[in-house]
């Protein structure tokens, strides 16, 4: 049991990440990425992470800054080419990265897996293609399946839109993406949010992600120009 | 190559959009497929899914109506119609994997003709992969349609017997609609459902596989 912790900054949220952990990182392209959280872990001492997230980052913040300045040894993810994901290409032609391909459900049950605490599952996303190469495979009715492990990790770092002062969690449209299933799969669970709003002031038939999940909220300030308007 | 000029892009959208039954769950893939929805009727009912959490998903925004946490697939901007409906992205990929759409258009490098498809990845060592949620869409609705010119720019069919090309996924592809025709995949085969500016011999001489005629009067 442990009750969230409300900080004050970013930095001391994620100032004690270890060297060599898996880092859920939040977010699908901008949406959803907790670019404060990144930034203070890439202030952090933190080196030779395992980061999982959907992209390998973009431009040049965030995860991108993380993977420029070779603090990540290998990221799990779906879709790490894009059009400005330049210092992933560059880290992985250069052969100083480990990539995991993995397809976006799958990346995505793997993680709701293992906060589920499934011990492995048959999907039939990957049978018979490239990225099902050496895995277990079973048909099972008729269909082939594959069979995929759960994805935990030591720390995940999540945006949402409000939290209580309890650490119950909600968030805003397609900026939710993977926040709720990172939030079950990490020992250590650090939500960045908009607003902290008194125990009591979110209804809790709304709420996503309960208290439980989550460690550490900091809030952080968004520029008007991401802020999105309101709820 | 070929002096065949079949329709347009978005010609072909609108031959797509005429198939989807009103009232349709439909998800459309990034690129050529995003046109379909521009040629939906008014008053369809037919509610457009994306993989990153929304059902009820609206036109591109543009203006004061960017928000950026709400976007497409592909990254861009885009709003809510009423009725939408936001999930994390476990759930929204079970609705697929689960067989809860009706219907998943597509791009392709190459379909085959068990509708195997091909589309996530050149092959080239070169070429960073990146697979993204091509495959969990391939198998993830109750109906998967592929729109795609029929051949290359160098005019090769990329309705093949094989497909070369890494696969997305196997027997997948039930339609497959291309600027030349509309091709249906079943176990009795390939057969041609339309025909866009071409005769039936003429568009079987461009393709390496057996096709049956099923042009409609």
């Amino acid at each position: 049991m442990s009750r969230v912790m409300i900080l004050g900054s970013a930095l001391e949220a994620v100032a004690d990440t270890p060297d060599g952990a898996t880092v859920l990182i939040g977010g699908f392209g901008a949406a959803g990425q907790p670019v404060a959280l990144i930034e203070a872990l890439l202030a952090s001492d933190a080196r030779d992470l395992t980061v999982v997230s959907n992209n390998a980052g973009n431009g040049d913040h965030g995860l991108a800054a993380l993977i420029r300045d070779r603090r990540v040894r290998k990221i799990v993810c779906s879709f790490p080419r894009q059009s400005d994901s330049w210092h992933f290409d560059a880290a992985w032609r250069a052969g100083e990265i480990e990539l995991e391909l993995v397809p976006q459900g799958n990346l995505a049950e793997r993680i709701r897996a293992a906060g589920a605490g499934i011990g492995a599952f048959f999907t039939p996303t990957g049978f018979g293609t490239a990225l099902a190469e050496g895995k277990e495979t079973r048909v099972i009715d008729g269909k082939g399946y594959v069979l995929e492990y759960p994805l935990r990790a030591d720390v995940a770092l999540i945006a949402a839109h409000r939290a209580d002062e309890l650490g119950n969690l909600v968030y805003r449209k397609t900026a939710r993406n993977f926040g709720p299933i990172m939030a079950a799969a990490a020992a250590r669970t650090v939500a960045q949010v908009d607003e902290i709003v008194p125990v009591g002031a979110l209804d809790p038939e709304h709420v996503v992600t309960p208290c439980l999940y989550v460690d550490r909220v900091v809030r952080v300030e968004r520029s008007p120009a991401l802020s999105g308007g309101s709820p | 190559m070929s002096t065949l000029t079949g329709i347009g892009k978005d010609a072909l959208a609108r031959v797509v959009a005429a198939d989807i039954p009103p009232g349709s769950f439909v998800n459309l893939g990034i690129g050529l497929p995003t046109k379909i929805s521009n040629y939906l009727a008014p008053g369809s009912g037919v509610l457009l899914h994306t993989e990153n959490g929304l059902l009820g998903m609206g036109p591109e925004a543009h203006g004061d109506d960017v928000d950026p946490d709400l976007v497409n697939a592909g990254k861009v901007p885009v709003t809510e119609l009423p009725g939408a409906s936001y999930f994390h992205h476990a759930d929204s990929f079970a609705m697929m994997r689960g067989g809860h759409l009706d219907i998943c258009v597509l791009g392709a490098y190459q379909v085959s003709a068990v509708g195997d498809l091909a589309n996530w990845h050149t092959g080239q060592t070169a070429d960073i992969p990146a697979v993204g949620g091509a495959m969990d869409l391939a198998l993830g609705a109750r109906q998967t349609f592929v729109m795609m010119t029929l051949l290359t720019r160098e005019g090769r069919p990329k309705l093949v017997r094989t497909c070369t090309y890494p696969l997305t996924g196997l027997a997948c592809v039930s339609r497959v609609y291309t600027d030349l025709g509309v091709f249906l995949i079943s176990p009795d085969g390939v057969a041609v459902r339309d025909l866009f500016g071409v005769e039936f011999a003429e568009l079987a001489g461009l393709l390496d596989l057996p096709l049956l005629d099923r042009t409609r009067a």
